[in-house]
C-alpha cells in the first residue's frame, strides 16, 4: 500500500490512538476467550458442579448460578451466541439501511419520498417492542432474533447513506462517470458508495455493538433461543436471585459491557482516524 | 402557513403513521406460522374450542384477507384490541391503565437526561481540558455500552440492598392510601432508581451533543458581541449560547422517544414498575400475543403523540421553523 494514501494515513492514526488500541486488544481477548475458552476451561456450562449460588472460590472461579452451574463456563460459551447474533444482525441492518439510503438519495423524487416514509415509520415504532412481537410470533431462535434485530434497526444507516448520496451525486466525477455511459448500478455501487464509505464503516461498527446489546435485552426478557446460552439469558435466568447471589448477574453483564465498550472504542477510533476534524 | 393548517397537516400525517402500525399488526398476525385464531386468542390463554370458533366467526377468518383487514381496522377504531385470556380482561383496558406509569417513567428519564446531560456538556465545553470534559468523554462511551437492564440491577444492588436508600421494586408501598402528598412522595421515592437507570443511556448522548453545540455556539459572533457589551459570563453562557446549543439536543431527544420507551420495557422489568414494559414481559411469559400486540400499538401511539408535541414546541421556540 502506498504509505501516503489516505487509507494508510488513517490506519496510522488509528494505531496511534490509545483508546482504540485498548478496544482492539480487549475485543480480541473476548473473541479468543469465546472461541477457545470453553475447551481450555474444561467445565461443561450445563453441568451442575456444586451447590446452587455458591460464591466465587477456587472451585468455580466466578461462582455458580441458581441451579449450581459454573458461571465462568457459561460466560465463555455464552459469548459465542451474543457475538454471532450481534454480527449477523448488524450485517442485515447495514445491508438494508445502505440499500434503502442509496436508492433514496440516488433517485430522489417520488422514490425518495416513499422510502423516507417507510424509514420514518420504522423510526416511530419502538424497536425493541417490535422485535419482541416478531420473535414471539415466529418462535425464538438465533435466526429469528438476528433477523428481527436487523429489520428494526436500519433507519440510522439509511439516513446516513442517503445524506452521503445526496452530497456526492452533485460532484463532477459522478457526472464524468455518467458521461462515460456507466449504468445506474455501476454509479451507485462502484462510484458513489466507495466514496461514502468512511461514515458507513463507523456506523457499521457501532451497529455491531448496538445489536449485541439488543440481543442481550431480548434474551434477558426470555426471547432469545431457549436452547443456546447467551449473556442476556444468564442475566434473565438469575435475576430473581440478584440480592442473594450478586455474582450470578454481575459477571455476565460485565462481559457484555466490556465487549460492547471495546467495539465502541474501536468505532470512535475509526471515526477519529477517518475524520481528523472530529477528533477530541 | 397558518398555525391551524400546519397542525391539521401534522395530524393527518400522524393518523397515517398510526394506520401503518395497525396494518403492520394485522400482517404480523397473519404471517406468523400456525393458526391466526391461536395468535388472536393467545397461546396459553386457555381458550376453549367454543371460544376459538367464536373468534373465527367474529374475525371472519374464512373471509378474504381484505375484508378481514377492514374488520380489524373497524374493531380497533372502536377501541377493541381483543381480549387477554390470561389477564381475563379486554386488552384496551389493560394497556390504558399501564400507560400512565410508563409515561411518568419515560418523561422523568428524558427530563433528567436533558438537564444533567446538558449541564455536563456545558461544563465540558467551557473547560475543554477540565474534569467535566474527561468525564463526558468516558461517560459517552460507557453510557452507550452498558446494557440498561444490567445497569439497573447494579444500581439496585448498590442503592437498594448494600445501602438500602431506595425501595427494591414497585411504584408505591403496598397497603397505603393512594392519594395525597404522602403518596406522591412515595411514588417519587420509588421512581428515583428506575428513572436514573433509564436516563443514564441518554445523558451520555446529550452531554456529547450539547458539548458540541456549545463549542460551536461559544465561537459565534453574537457571543463575542454579548461579551463586548459587558454581559457577565454566566449570562452569556446560559442565556445566549445555551438557547442555540439546545436545538440539536432537543431534535435528538424528540427522535429518540421511541427508543426511550423501548428502554423502559427493560427497566420496568428490572424494577417491577407497573407500566407497559412490565406488562409486555408478563405477556411474553404467558405467550399472550393479543396483549403484546396491543402494547406495540399503545406505545406507537405514545411516540406519535410525543413527536407531535415536540414539533409544536419547536415551532413555538424557534421562529425559523415557522416557515416549514
Amino acid at each position: 500500500m502506498n504509505p501516503r494514501s489516505p487509507t494508510a494515513r488513517a490506519a496510522r492514526a488509528f494505531l496511534r490512538n490509545p483508546a482504540a488500541m485498548v478496544g482492539l486488544v480487549v475485543l480480541a481477548l473476548m473473541v479468543l476467550a469465546s472461541a477457545a475458552g470453553p475447551g481450555l476451561y474444561g467445565v461443561d456450562a450445563t453441568d451442575i458442579v456444586g451447590a446452587p449460588m455458591s460464591p466465587p472460590d477456587g472451585e468455580a472461579w466466578l461462582g455458580t448460578d441458581y441451579l449450581g452451574r459454573d458461571i465462568l463456563a457459561a460466560i465463555l460459551l455464552g459469548g459465542r451466541a451474543t457475538m454471532l447474533v450481534g454480527l449477523t444482525a448488524a450485517l442485515i441492518s447495514v445491508s438494508i439501511g445502505t440499500t434503502i439510503g442509496a436508492l433514496s438519495g440516488y433517485c430522489e423524487g417520488a422514490v425518495d419520498a416513499a422510502l423516507m416514509r417507510i424509514t420514518e415509520f420504522f423510526q416511530v415504532l419502538p424497536a425493541l417492542l417490535f422485535a419482541m412481537v416478531v420473535v414471539m410470533l415466529f418462535r425464538p431462535s438465533l435466526i429469528t432474533v438476528a433477523l428481527s434485530i436487523g429489520v428494526v434497526s436500519w433507519t440510522g444507516t439509511a439516513r446516513l447513506v442517503r445524506a452521503e448520496f445526496l452530497r456526492l451525486k452533485r460532484l463532477e466525477f459522478i457526472e464524468a462517470a455518467r458521461a462515460e455511459g456507466a449504468t445506474h448500478a455501476r454509479i451507485i455501487f462502484r462510484v458513489i458508495l466507495p466514496n461514502g464509505m468512511a461514515p458507513l464503516i463507523v456506523s457499521a461498527t457501532l451497529a455491531v455493538g448496538a445489536a449485541m446489546l439488543f440481543e442481550g435485552g431480548l434474551s434477558f426478557l426470555g426471547l432469545g433461543d431457549p436452547n443456546v446460552i447467551s449473556w442476556g439469558l444468564m442475566i434473565g435466568q438469575n435475576r430473581s436471585y440478584l440480592l442473594d447471589a450478586w455474582w450470578t448477574v454481575t459477571f455476565p453483564g460485565l462481559a457484555l459491557f466490556v465487549t460492547v465498550m471495546s467495539v465502541a472504542l474501536i468505532g470512535d477510533g475509526i471515526n477519529d482516524a477517518l475524520d481528523p476534524r472530529s477528533a477530541g | 402557513m397558518s398555525a391551524a393548517a400546519w397542525f391539521i397537516r401534522r395530524l393527518i400525517h400522524a393518523a397515517g403513521l398510526l394506520l401503518a402500525v395497525l396494518v403492520l399488526n394485522f400482517v404480523l398476525i397473519h404471517l406468523a406460522p400456525g393458526d391466526p385464531a391461536v395468535v388472536i386468542a393467545g397461546e396459553m390463554g386457555g381458550a376453549s374450542t367454543e371460544v376459538m370458533a367464536k373468534i373465527r366467526a367474529e374475525y371472519g377468518l374464512d373471509q378474504p384477507l381484505v375484508m378481514q383487514l377492514l374488520a380489524y381496522l373497524g374493531r380497533v377504531l372502536t377501541g377493541d384490541l381483543g381480549f387477554s385470556f390470561y389477564f381475563n380482561r379486554p386488552v384496551t383496558a389493560l394497556v390504558a391503565e399501564r400507560m400512565g406509569p410508563t409515561a411518568l417513567l419515560v418523561a422523568s428519564a428524558i427530563v433528567l437526561a436533558l438537564v444533567l446531560g446538558t449541564w455536563l456538556g456545558i461544563l465540558a465545553a467551557r473547560r475543554p481540558r477540565g474534569l467535566a470534559a474527561q468525564l463526558v468523554s468516558v461517560f459517552s462511551v460507557a453510557g452507550f455500552a452498558a446494557p440498561v437492564f444490567w445497569t439497573g440491577m447494579m444500581l439496585l444492588l448498590l442503592f437498594a440492598s448494600t445501602l438500602p436508600i431506595f425501595p427494591v421494586s414497585g411504584m408505591a408501598d403496598v397497603g397505603r392510601p393512594k392519594l395525597g402528598f404522602a403518596y406522591a412522595l412515595d411514588v417519587l421515592h420509588h421512581l428515583v432508581l428506575p428513572a436514573m437507570t433509564l436516563a443514564m443511556v441518554y445523558m451520555a448522548q446529550y452531554s456529547r451533543q450539547s458539548r458540541a453545540g456549545m463549542l460551536a455556539a461559544l465561537a459565534a459572533d453574537y457571543i463575542r458581541t454579548a461579551r463586548a457589551k459587558g454581559l457577565g459570563e454566566l449570562r452569556v453562557v446560559y442565556r445566549h449560547a445555551l438557547r442555540n446549543a439546545l436545538i440539536p439536543v432537543i431534535t435528538i431527544a424528540g427522535l429518540q422517544f421511541g427508543q426511550v420507551l423501548a428502554g423502559a420495557v427493560l427497566v420496568e422489568t428490572v424494577y417491577s414498575w407497573p407500566g407497559l414494559g412490565r406488562l409486555a414481559y408478563e405477556s411474553i411469559l404467558r405467550r399472550d400475543s393479543p396483549t403484546l400486540l396491543g402494547i406495540l400499538l399503545g406505545s406507537a401511539l405514545m411516540v406519535i403523540l410525543a413527536n407531535l408535541l415536540t414539533d409544536a414546541a419547536y415551532r413555538l421556540a424557534d421562529p425559523r421553523m415557522r416557515g416549514t
